[in-house]
């Protein structure tokens, strides 16, 4: 079942820029960005809060349109919904039930309500809420909202997970069991995941590669393959080594810019 | 225990209440064909139910007034929707928002009877008109204070069309702004009942306007007292619809 990691590019970003205009000032947010994410791969964002990492997501999913530069994506031929996007805040529908949240994306998929509806149950099984399918959303903890949030991004079975922040507003023990859990899900399934975060303990115990977004507009400073074998140890060495130099990394970058 | 007393409190009043209304006529404080005793409401109540006019009037004010609810916050809610979710539609319809909202559901009489005759459809658009605006204005606002993050939900999962966004998103979320404002409705449609029926269409407003003519202010007590009836019997059903609607409420 586990994809690993090929050279076959899943989507390549080419001179990204996004600017807009707002009481007669030019805001750039982004100048100039290549990026490249291999298919099977767990790309993590980081950079300080301002960069444009969340534009990044938002233009791949359509949300925001850029100015300028071209995005390919290489979905499979038969993906319905290549991308999908956790958010940083759950943002459940609070009118439906956790089930019907996690069927949202199947709706106009030509699949039966029972066919959505069993298939949200799998990915509740798979995220570990088998029982809370009936719940609404503000019954719920915090973390059990994210969970179900990204039951909903994985029911649509996208060639590419896209998660904007999507731990930042937990506390430290969600956080770290939810990381843990996503680890899973990524060998489970072999999504594709692209993840921002501004959490560098985050991005190395995550990533197979991470990325530096740094100055103002956003650009793409410096780049990290970390190798160290999952599953993964949070006070493994060879994690907080590469925390370390992934910390040196970034102040040099503000330093310069 | 709160919740005991409060209720015996509620009650001793209205006791109170009833019990000095029946004084001043008794008292001869005023005259009691000007304000008749409570005591004699029943009496006057089984009479007007014995001559089967009360049935007869209440069927047809009722008929008048669920019709005209539905046509009011039907369309109030039809086209709240659409100046809610599209600007050009709000900027196009403003100023003649502005000309008609100010013009009380009463001044559309002569029209109605011009238009419709002295007939149901009369009292139905005199109605609706009551309605309409404030289920237009709280469905507006209602879609207006949506939050965009959901919006953005929807977009994110492909749903990008305004049907899309209207019947997965802005709908569902709007639904508490639009039952307030029906529920205000809810009341207000029975004032405009009585508006409506005054000038000669048959039902509660109409007998009220003849047992006042013939000074049987028994009479028009018992149809008041009908409608508050009326009115605590529709209001407790939609408070409990309203319940199960937003059960997904905290």
């Amino acid at each position: 079942m586990t994809e690993s990691i090929t050279s076959e590019p899943i989507i390549s970003i080419a001179a990204l820029s996004l600017a807009y205009e707002r009481a007669g000032t030019r805001n750039v947010i982004l100048a100039d960005l290549d990026l490249t994410v291999a298919r099977g791969e767990f790309l993590v964002i980081v950079g300080e809060s301002g960069v444009g990492k969340s534009t990044v997501l938002r233009v791949l999913i359509g949300l925001a349109k850029p100015s300028s530069g071209t995005v390919r994506l290489h979905a499979r031929p038969d993906c319905r919904t290549p991308m999908a996007l956790v958010f940083q805040d759950a943002r459940l529908l609070p009118w439906r039930r956790v089930v019907a949240n996690v069927a949202f994306g199947l709706e106009g998929s030509g699949l039966s309500k029972a066919e959505r509806l069993a298939k949200a149950q799998a990915m509740l099984d798979l995220v570990g809420l088998s029982d809370l399918g009936q719940r609404w959303p503000h019954q719920l903890s915090g973390g059990q909202r994210q969970r179900v949030a990204i039951a909903r991004a994985l029911a649509v079975d996208p060639d590419v997970l896209l998660m904007d922040e999507p731990f930042s507003a937990l506390d430290s023990f969600t956080r770290e069991g939810l990381q843990d859990e996503l680890q899973r899900i990524q060998a489970a399934t072999g999504k594709t995941i692209l993840f921002v975060t501004h959490d560098i303990d985050e991005a190395v115990t995550l990533a197979d590669r991470v990325v530096v977004l740094a100055g103002s507009p956003g650009r793409l400073a410096a780049e990290m393959p970390i190798t160290v074998p999952r599953p993964r140890r949070r006070r493994d060495a060879a994690l907080q080594e590469a925390a370390r130099q992934l910390r040196m990394e970034l102040s040099n970058r503000s330093a310069e810019l | 225990m709160m919740a005991l007393r409060s209720t015996a409190l509620a009650a001793a009043g209205l006791f109170a209440f009833l019990l000095f209304w029946e004084a001043m006529p008794r008292l001869g404080l005023i005259n009691p064909a000007f304000l008749p005793p409570p005591s004699t409401i029943p009496a006057a109540f089984l009479n007007e139910v014995r001559l089967g006019v009360w049935g007869e009037a209440v069927l047809s004010s009722l008929s008048h007034y669920v019709t005209g609810l539905g046509v009011g916050a039907g369309a109030g809610i039809a086209l709240g929707l659409l100046s809610g979710m599209f600007r050009w539609f709000e900027a196009a319809t403003a100023w003649i928002v502005r000309l008609l909202r100010p013009i009380p559901g009463l001044a559309w009489v002569p029209f109605a009877i011009i238009w419709f005759g002295v007939q149901p459809e009369a009292a139905v658009f005199i109605i609706a008109i009551g309605v309409f605006w404030i289920v237009f204005f709280a469905t507006q606002g209602a879609v207006r204070g949506v939050d965009r993050d959901l919006v953005e939900v929807a977009q994110a999962f492909g749903f990008g069309s305004p049907w899309a966004r209207l019947t997965k998103i802005l709908l569902p979320a709007a639904t508490p702004g639009i039952l307030v404002g029906l529920r205000t409705a809810l009341g207000q449609a029975w004032m405009a009942v009585v508006a409506a029926e005054i000038f000669g269409v048959p039902g509660v407003g109409a007998r009220m306007m003849q047992a006042s003519s013939l000074l049987s202010t028994d009479i028009v007590v018992v149809y008041m007292l009908t409608m508050a009836a009326l009115y605590g019997l529709f209001d407790t059903a939609f408070v409990a619809l309203q319940g199960w609607l937003l059960r997904w409420r905290a």
